[in-house]
């Protein structure tokens, strides 16, 4: 495929606002993670909040307001974003820029505010939520659409935690069918409740920090974030750019991811295909590597049938925790910054890696020239997606 | 501008429980009688998975079983498109997270995902082609109409595009409401495939959404995100060249012309 130019991106995390945050976090092995526990949360459990939620939107969005796209908008301030964008809609039109959002929960954490606030007496939701602009899924891309003031279709992708890495594949295809001329792609969740218990009760939250590819590892620490990505065509030789995606679907299970990592393969393989890439020439690995005991095992088998074991390769759950549908950006940005500034990033949080693991999991930060970066991000139903960022050749 | 061949329908809805019987309804040929549908179990699912399917994935099921009878969908990719995927189960989890101990279902958090009619689909069909969910509230089916069309003209693979939607309970319900369940598929693929039933043409749009001039489909149309689809299969069901304006979510509308 003709590879698309990242003309700007950017992310928020656990690890701070903007780019310049993210890498440095990642250079020095600093983890964003913690045990301050998120609202009454009362369960022993690690979690990476982003710092600065707590200012409502206001104006014009205050309808708009939640936890989901207070962090939608801090992200959209940074690196330039904004001006990026205006820079594409003013040279292609506003109505010519596609809207790719990833979301898995949105604005959840409203509705649970919502439910807890019943009027005993009536029944009802109070008065001020407003289900349509938080909660719904749509609500995610609509908000970006709005805020950016673009007026082509905003599109919001829910494949849980392969939300936010398929908004690429989206953006790529429609820019190839011609309905729009660039793209913004990107994605937002934010820690609620449902998603804490919820993972809980299917017993893959560790009660430690969560240690992906460890031998002793226990589950999940879950995190929040948004990032974003313009794409635009014509990526000249050396630009960073979106060089490949690949998709599948595991047709197995609900929750658990198959054991042979079958569809991960598909997935990997599909990216190279597209990209016209080799194994050999992608540098590093960002595995989904989300610190489960299953889909460590299961994400390793695929990636030693596709790679081998020496393509370095490591999970970033360590410094954000596992950011569910915001996830495929985040490590797609993550993916473009060992690219851009020539970095692996170490597993930070491993401390005696599995033996049964046989990949070539990275445990230090080290300097390394990367040509091409794959990114994995896997979602519950089974739902896979992997990207391949580096420079256009 | 994207032009894609439309293999086969499927349609579940009040009054329309099939595409074979609504067809004919929305050629004419039959009253339009809307009664709620008789309750549905998945044939392609598993024992396990069927027992454990929401209300949601099995309207979801109920069209998509319908637009692929005969044929073999172990291969094909598929868009699912659902304003609010499953409310009843949301409701459950934020009723289950106010009480104490905030007892989450595992079986209720995983059909949680908005993704999970795709994910059972999987399963059902062994198919290990892509997948897409979207959420499009109530231009949830034009969204998944124009990412299915966009599939199909960029991959040239066939997609299966299922759209959805179920109603809330209440308290909820009062925030998002849809009269009934309903859902509709459309199998998708290359306009030069051989057994295409329709060709249609696809581009976006400023102008108004199309409403049908029957006052009881009007008020199907507008009951439930799925059916915003109406116009449309008017069209196919009458296989009467036309085009019609399906409303999108923000942002412009998408133009379905059926070519003749």
């Amino acid at each position: 495929m003709k590879p698309l130019r990242l003309a700007a991106m950017t992310a928020t995390s656990a690890l701070g606002h903007g780019l310049a945050a993210q890498r440095a976090a990642l250079e020095q092995g600093r983890s964003g993670l913690s045990q301050t526990p998120f609202e009454h949360c009362d369960l022993p459990c690690w979690t990476g909040a982003v710092e600065g939620l707590d200012v409502p939107l206001t104006g014009t969005w205050a309808a708009w307001d939640c936890r989901n796209n207070r962090l939608s908008e801090r992200a959209l301030d940074q690196d330039g974003f904004r001006a990026a964008v205006a820079a594409s809609a003013q040279r292609h039109g506003a109505d010519r820029v596609g809207v790719f959002v990833g979301t898995s929960t949105s604005g959840m954490l409203s509705t649970e505010h919502a439910y807890r606030a019943i009027d005993p007496g009536t029944g009802r939701l109070p008065a001020d939520y407003d289900y349509r602009t938080t909660h719904n899924p749509h609500a995610a891309a609509e908000f970006v659409r709005l805020q950016l003031g673009l007026q082509g279709p905003a599109l919001a992708i829910c494949t849980a935690c392969s939300s936010s890495a398929k908004v690429f594949a989206a953006a790529y295809r429609a820019l190839d069918a011609g309905w729009c001329d660039a793209a913004v792609v990107g994605g937002i969740d934010s820690l609620c409740l449902t998603t804490l218990y919820g993972f809980h009760s299917l017993q893959l939250i560790a009660d430690d920090i969560c240690r992906p590819a460890d031998v002793h590892r226990k589950g999940i620490s879950i995190g929040e974030a948004a990032g974003f990505a313009l794409l635009e065509r014509g990526a000249r030789s050396g630009d960073l750019a979106l060089l490949g995606y690949g998709e599948s679907s595991d047709a197995y299970h609900m929750s658990a991811p198959d054991p042979d990592g079958r569809g991960a393969q598909l997935a990997m393989r599909d990216a190279l295909e597209r990209a016209g890439l080799h194994a050999a020439d992608i540098g590093y690995v960002n595995l989904h590597g989300t610190a489960t005991p299953a889909n460590d095992a299961s994400e390793d088998r695929a990636v030693m049938r596709v790679f081998g074991a020496q393509t370095p390769c490591s999970s970033t759950k360590g410094y954000t925790g596992h950011t569910l549908g915001a996830a495929g950006i985040v490590e797609a940005v993550i993916a473009a910054l060992a690219v851009e500034h020539g970095f692996l990033p170490a597993s930070i949080t491993t401390r005696e890696k599995d033996p049964a693991i046989e990949g070539n999991i990275v445990l230090q930060p080290q300097r390394a020239t990367i040509r091409a970066a794959l990114s994995n991000s896997f979602g519950f139903g089974g739902n896979n997606a992997s990207l391949i960022l580096g420079r256009a050749a | 501008m994207m032009t894609v061949g439309v293999l086969s329908v499927g349609l579940s809805a009040p009054g329309l429980p099939s595409w074979a019987e609504g067809a004919a309804v929305l050629r004419g040929e039959r009253p339009y009688q809307p009664a709620t549908l008789a309750a549905y179990a998945p044939v392609l699912l598993p024992a396990n998975e069927r027992r454990r399917a929401t209300a949601a994935v099995r309207q979801a099921f109920r069209a998509g079983e319908e637009a692929i009878a005969g044929r073999d969908a172990s291969a094909l990719a598929t868009v699912f498109a659902s304003s609010d995927g499953d409310l009843n189960i949301l409701n459950r989890i934020c009723g289950a997270l106010t009480s104490p101990g905030h007892v989450v279902s595992p079986t209720d958090f995983h059909n949680s995902v908005h993704n999970a009619a795709a994910g059972y689909w999987g399963i059902a069909t062994g198919a290990r082609a892509p997948s897409t969910t979207l959420a499009g509230y109530d231009g949830s089916f034009a969204l998944g109409l124009l990412e299915a069309a966009t599939q199909v003209v960029s991959e040239r693979h066939p997609v299966l595009l299922v759209a959805f939607d179920v109603p809330a309970p209440e308290p909820i319900a009062l925030q998002r409401t849809h009269a009934d369940s309903a859902s509709c598929a459309l199998w998708l693929q290359p306009p030069d495939a051989r057994d295409n039933t329709a060709t249609l043409e696809l581009g976006l749009t400023d102008a108004p959404e199309t409403d049908c001039a029957d006052e009881p489909l009007e008020r199907a149309r507008r009951g439930n995100p799925a059916l915003r689809a109406l116009p449309l299969l008017l069209l196919l069901a009458r296989a009467q060249p036309g085009r019609v304006v399906l409303p999108m979510a923000g942002g412009r509308r998408l133009a379905v012309a059926l070519r003749g």
